[in-house]
């Protein structure tokens, strides 16, 4: 039952009961879910069915895996031409639903492109050219990827004067730079020093919330309440930490994440501080060295435009908190190149190799990983800063645990450690999913999915980096740098 | 102290659900050394299905109350454990070997998915059950303050405790419980053995789900409200439990719900009902620091 699908092709009996049985389970898992539905009726729910769909499915799941299936032996034409009637099938419309057509669409050229290049192929070894697709794919960009930081560097800096770029390519350009400074942050934590933090966001909030608070009652500015919140976040990272950091990769990860549920909670019940759930508005946003966006600035002050001469526009903020948003997620990663040559985060990388072999050096694992975990907090603070002021509201809805997820994500699929890795992963993560906005319901599942899928295909991280930053000695010719 | 029964019933009747919840973490855990993250959204799913079910039976008179429960428990467990054979086919077979952060992410990513799956499919509302069992004992009454014992909490009790006697046999006395506590022990040797590791952990997944689907069943019918984000705190309230209890035992994880859902009803009847999750994450930070191994559960010796 059910064999992986990279076994040689069985008989044609056997593939058809194999795919009988795929679509069988396939049936049983969507029967509750999209067979049948509940509404509200006069008294409490009833029930109504989409038999439809589920007929859909289950004919989907049987004759895709029958495809799979046959597209690995000598029916592989058979299977691309069963793939194409598949998604011909989803194009014209005959499928009960959208969602459905779809799926099959997918599912079908799937089947075909598999079928179709088994089928080019002939009958050549199987197995043998599994070297090609994904494979080479990697293998090329692996050649690439010396120039691909430069390149996106580059890029980085002209994009608010590139001339396709308008107004909300910029917004999600900052957001997706917003990620990419929390990512490098908790790569500090989880990919130098091997630390699984599920409550990263715990520390975002710090930042925004402090910002937002000695903004609210002592009105002072952004660039005051910069540093200050990453002190706050550095120091809540110590407290949260020193508990804490004597457990091991699970726990702890399951710790932080108790700790960042209980930040929110704290967050949403305490009302007398931070307005609960409501939360606080009218957080001043950052002046360009004392100069407002405003159109109209406070008598006695510049604003921007009037300074520079220039004509008012709205998109001049927009720019700057873009710039700003860069330069704080450069910061944050010169300081982890850096700080990973020094002692502490050459510590931090053989602490996450073998805790008990660094003990027998002399480490203080304690120490180092507070270390960590502070300095991963004060960025993960100065993001939240930005946030906050980005934002100009913060309530305790944007720091709920899918963002620590998020976050922890970003790092992983990027490849723990790998710097580049993070904005990758952060331009697959947030860029597209938030640029195809218009599909809100779906994007959440393509999320999940997306994660599994990274995951399983690359296990370590689209780019994967577990070689120590110093070596001793000299490094040996054609060693990877 | 009416007050104080009252919240005893309560609290016990919680930590049974949790407990049944905490099983399912206790015995992934035990078997492969991974939390499964996904585990509170199988018991999400489980309640949908027992909602389902319930509901597709339709309005029953009082004598067949009992097989309609019955027939909804046999359909959720069925149902749901094909949802946790799948989880782990999909999220964690794959990833046997990879680095154990990979197998993590790809269960938050199966927790994601499936949390959104079902927002999408039943719609984001509130789901509301009209009780299906009603009335109960009260057992004292004192200035017009009931001491009540529900039918429903009898039953959760019952069968909570029925559940894990059938268990607690599959396990020590079945060919398919050697098989899992020899993978636990040692998986390789287990494999030269003749064991099927793959199956073994398979059907461990298999069993965690039919039990929270148990407990999703459970909750339909005593609370009557459920929605697609249940599992999450549901979920990390169970993992709290399990490892209160000592992860990898399971008279440990039926103590530690039991302990919890105490906690949490006492909590909230004396204290503040907003900061009831605070107490149970509180109680998971305590335990792992002053006990890491639980109170059931054997000291982890680490070698080099």
């Amino acid at each position: 039952m059910a064999r992986p699908l990279s076994a040689p092709a069985g008989t044609l009996r056997r593939e058809v009961s194999d795919a009988l049985v795929f679509a069988l389970i396939a049936t049983a898992l969507a029967l509750p879910f999209i067979g049948i539905y509940t509404v509200p009726a006069t008294a409490g729910l009833r029930l109504a069915t989409r038999l439809p769909d589920l007929v859909a499915i289950a004919g989907l799941a049987f004759v895709g895996r029958l495809g799979l299936g046959l597209a690995r032996g000598p029916w592989a034409a058979g299977a691309a031409v069963l793939g194409l009637a598949v998604a011909a099938i989803g194009w014209v419309g005959l499928l009960p639903s959208r969602e459905v057509a779809v799926f099959a669409i997918a599912a079908g050229l799937v089947v075909l492109i598999r079928g179709a290049m088994r089928a080019a192929r002939g009958s050549a070894e199987p197995g043998a050219g599994r070297r090609t697709g994904a494979d080479a794919l990697a293998d090329g960009a692996a050649r690439l990827l010396p120039y691909l930081g430069p390149v996106l560097f580059v890029v980085a800096l002209v994009l608010p004067f590139l001339p396709f770029v308008d107004r909300r390519l910029l917004d999600l350009a900052i957001l997706v730079l917003t990620y990419v400074m929390l990512g490098w942050g908790l790569n500090i934590v989880v990919g130098l020093a091997g630390l699984l933090d599920l409550g990263y966001v715990a520390f975002y909030a710090v930042g925004a919330y402090s910002f937002a608070l000695l903004a609210l009652h002592f009105d002072w500015g952004f660039w005051a309440c910069l540093p200050l919140a990453g002190l706050f976040a550095a120091l809540f990272g110590i407290l949260l930490g020193f508990p804490v950091l004597r457990l091991r990769g699970d726990y702890l990860a399951i710790v932080t994440l108790g700790f960042g549920e209980m930040i929110r909670i704290v967050l949403v019940n305490w009302t007398s501080l931070t307005n609960g759930p409501n939360g606080i508005s009218g957080i001043p946003r950052p002046s360009f060295f004392g100069l407002e966006f405003t159109r109209e600035p406070q008598p006695g002050t510049q604003s921007f435009h009037q300074f520079f001469g220039l004509e008012f526009s709205t998109l001049h903020r927009v720019i700057f908190l873009y710039y700003l948003i860069l330069v704080l997620a450069l910061v944050t990663n010169f300081f982890t190149l850096r700080i990973r040559r020094l002692p502490l985060g050459r510590a931090w990388e053989a602490l996450r190799e073998d805790e008990i072999a660094c003990r027998a050096i002399g480490i203080n694992p304690t120490n180092t990983k507070l270390a960590a975990f502070a300095i991963g907090a004060m960025f993960g603070g100065f993001a939240g800063t930005f946030f906050a002021a980005r934002q100009t509201f913060v309530s305790p809805e944007s720091f709920t645990f899918i963002e620590s997820a998020i976050i922890l994500a970003i790092v992983v699929l990027g490849g723990m450690g790998s710097q580049l890795g993070v904005v990758l992963a952060a331009l697959l993560l947030i860029g597209i999913p938030e640029w195809f906005r218009e599909l809100q319901d779906y994007r959440m599942i393509a999320f999940g999915a997306a994660m599994v899928a990274v995951m399983i295909w690359r296990p370590r991280g689209l780019l994967a980096v577990r070689e120590p930053t110093i070596r001793l000695g000299r490094r040996r010719r054609g060693a990877p740098s | 102290m009416e007050y104080f029964l009252q919240q005893l019933i309560n609290g016990i009747t919680l930590g049974a659900i949790y407990g049944l919840i905490a099983i399912g973490y206790t015995m992934v855990y035990g078997i492969i050394g991974m939390i499964n993250f996904a585990h509170g959204e199988i018991y999400m799913i489980g309640a949908f299905i027992a909602l389902g079910t319930i509901l597709a039976i339709g309005p029953v008179g009082a004598g067949a109350v009992v097989l309609a429960i019955l027939l909804a428990l046999l359909v959720a467990m069925m149902l749901t454990a094909t949802y946790g054979w799948m989880l782990e086919r999909v999220a964690y077979r794959p990833l046997r070997g990879a680095p154990r952060l990979a197998a993590l992410i790809s269960a938050i990513g199966m927790s994601i998915l499936l949390q959104n799956y079902v927002q999408l499919t039943q719609g984001a509302r509130v789901k509301t059950l009209q009780p299906l069992v009603a009335g109960g004992f009260t057992l004292m009454e004192h200035d017009g303050f009931e001491v009540s014992l529900s039918y429903m909490q009898i039953l959760i009790v019952v069968a909570t405790i029925a559940l894990m006697t059938i268990f607690t046999l599959v396990i020590t006395r079945t060919a398919l419980g050697r098989a899992q506590r020899a993978c636990e022990q040692d998986s390789t040797m287990a494999a030269l053995v003749g064991i099927n590791v793959d199956r073994t952990i398979a059907l461990t997944f298999v069993m965690g789900a039919a039990l929270a689907a148990v407990a999703g069943l459970m909750v339909t019918l005593y609370y009557g409200v459920i929605d697609f984000f249940i599992g999450f705190v549901a979920g990390i309230k169970a993992f709290t439990a399990a490892v209160f209890g000592g992860i990898g035992s399971i008279p440990g994880a039926i103590l530690g719900g039991l302990l919890i859902g105490l906690i949490e009803a006492f909590w909230s009847g004396y204290f503040s009902i907003e900061y009831k999750d605070v107490a149970a994450f509180s109680i998971l930070v305590l335990v792992l620091l002053f006990r890491p191994t639980g109170l059931l559960g054997r000291p982890e010796v680490e070698k080099v």
